[in-house]
């Protein structure tokens, strides 16, 4: 039976897995921690349709339910090398492994938003990440740096993204629509608490979106104000106070806010970076390049090397389950190619 | 009715067939970072003169780029050079660069 190793139990992996081994393909799936989907575990609720985000994890558990699917988990995959007939894989406790081809599908990781210091993280209490809101949103425990019911949340796009200083020239694509459906989830838990969403554009590009931003003004009245946060201070009774401009009105705008929320944007994780440089495949802000965009959009350039996911470019958990199906065909292909 | 920013006295419309496209192509040439602005408003926001005026940075240098100069200078005035503004700008443009050159060439137009 061919060979086939997938480094990353994320959607994108997950489901390039299932389909892979599901056309008889032998699968070895490597994930550094100890159990598949960190980076779902952590959501409350997925956009478009509010479903459970444990919803999605159990369904893409069940897929790895397969015999030709070997799990390979606590291993951290740190170096891949081409061998002249086969990939030879090797892990942070230097084990190897060899297959015919492999499959990076290592995924995001959310921008350090202390990097941004005039925006206070880790230095105000009352500042928080889009992460640890989903966590507060999940344990049905919003609360402020005091641990009180906040009475006004404003939430920051593209902290860490669209941003010469953090150097992400990029637009992250889910924090836009993250922030409508957090606002609207937090509502649901605290029907009185004040909710401003700063934006510069609104980028509700998928379907559903902007019928989403629609119901979040109309049915769940929160306001949204067009302007970058530019500073964060601490008030002395730990409250957040904020200073942007009303762009649309050209009004400086300052206000006080019990939870500011940052909506940090999605970079390459450790791992992509690692893996991209050791093979030569790293492209731009440290994803993985691919060959075009258009077609061949899993294929690295290497013989038997492949790309799927957020490694890629930030995108939603079905762009990555569709990228990562793609992704099994593309491999497929290459292995009927083999002797 | 307050006045925002500097005066405009009469109701009028932005006629972009007759702007002059001219003095903003020239000013992008002095400072080519201008052209990255996406109108976020940190400059505005953090500026040290805003504090103290209703001097608004992005609304001056935005007028600017549409070819509307009218009391521009007397504005830019207020303007410290403290370069607030630079620091915060998430496109790096040279706020900075940017209001001197305004300055000069609102200057070279006046002779
Ligand atoms: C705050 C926030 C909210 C979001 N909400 C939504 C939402 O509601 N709906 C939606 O569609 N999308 C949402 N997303 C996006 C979603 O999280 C991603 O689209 C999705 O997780 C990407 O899947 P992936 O498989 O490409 O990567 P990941 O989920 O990042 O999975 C990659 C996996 O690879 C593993 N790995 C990394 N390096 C190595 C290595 N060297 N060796 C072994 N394993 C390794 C990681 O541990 C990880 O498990 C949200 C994102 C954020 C930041
Ligand atoms: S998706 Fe929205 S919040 Fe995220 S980087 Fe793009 S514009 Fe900013
Ligand atoms: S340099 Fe001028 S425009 Fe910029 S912040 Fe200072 S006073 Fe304001
Ligand atoms: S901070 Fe920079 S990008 Fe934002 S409005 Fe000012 S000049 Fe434009």
């Amino acid at each position: 039976m061919k060979k086939t190793a997938i480094i990353g139990a994320g959607p994108a992996g997950i489901e390039a897995a299932s389909v892979l081994a599901g056309s008889g393909v032998e699968v070895l799936l490597f994930e550094k921690s100890e159990t598949p989907l960190s980076n779902l575990k952590d959501k409350a609720f997925l956009f478009p349709d509010f479903s459970a985000a444990s919803d999605m994890v159990s369904e893409l558990e069940d897929k790895l339910l397969k015999d030709n699917i070997t799990r390979c988990f606590g291993t951290e995959i740190v170096e891949i090398k081409w061998k002249g007939t086969e990939w030879q894989l090797v892990s942070g406790k230097s084990e190897a492994w060899y297959a015919d081809s492999v499959l990076i599908a290592t995924g995001y990781s959310t921008f350090d938003a202390r990097r941004k210091e005039e925006l206070g993280y880790g230095i105000y209490k009352g500042v928080v990440t889009s992460l640890e809101m989903e966590k507060m949103i999940r344990e049905g425990n919003i609360v402020n740096g005091h641990g009180d019911m906040p009475k006004r949340i404003a939430f920051l796009q593209c902290v860490g993204s669209r941003d010469e200083k953090s150097g992400n020239h990029y637009c992250s694509k889910v924090c836009c629509v993250t922030a409508v459906k957090q606002a609207i989830e937090v509502r649901k838990q605290l029907p009185r608490t004040d909710l401003t969403v700063f934006y510069m554009d609104l980028r509700m590009w998928g379907q559903g979106f902007e019928e989403m931003y629609r119901t979040a003004q109309e049915k769940y009245g929160i306001d949204f104000i067009r302007g970058r946060i530019s500073e964060a201070a601490a008030t002395f009774d730990d409250r957040v106070q904020i200073k942007t401009e009303d762009t649309l009105l050209g009004m400086p705008l300052r206000t006080t806010v019990d939870l500011l929320v940052l909506m940090v944007g999605m970079e390459a994780s450790a791992g992509t970076r690692t893996l991209g440089a050791s093979c030569g495949i790293g492209g731009e802000y440290g994803f993985i390049k691919t060959i075009s965009p258009h077609l061949y959009d899993n294929d690295t350039g290497k013989p038997g090397l492949f790309a799927a996911g957020t490694c890629k470019r930030p995108l939603s958990i079905w762009d990555s389950i569709n990228d990562g199906r793609s992704a099994a065909i593309a491999i497929k292909d290459y292995l009927d190619t083999l002797p | 009715m307050p006045e925002f920013g500097f005066s405009i006295k009469k109701p009028r419309s932005e006629n972009l067939d007759v702007t002059a496209k001219a003095k903003y192509e020239e000013l992008a040439r002095r400072v080519p970072s201008f052209k990255r602005c996406f109108q976020c408003g940190c400059c505005s926001a953090t500026c040290s003169a805003r504090q103290f005026t209703d001097y608004n940075i992005r609304r001056l240098h935005t007028m600017f780029r549409r070819g509307n100069t009218e009391g521009l200078a007397e504005e830019l005035r207020k303007c410290m050079l403290c370069g607030k503004c630079v620091l915060v700008c998430p496109r790096g443009v040279n706020l900075r660069q940017l209001i001197i050159n305004m300055r000069k060439m609102l200057e070279e137009e006046k002779k």
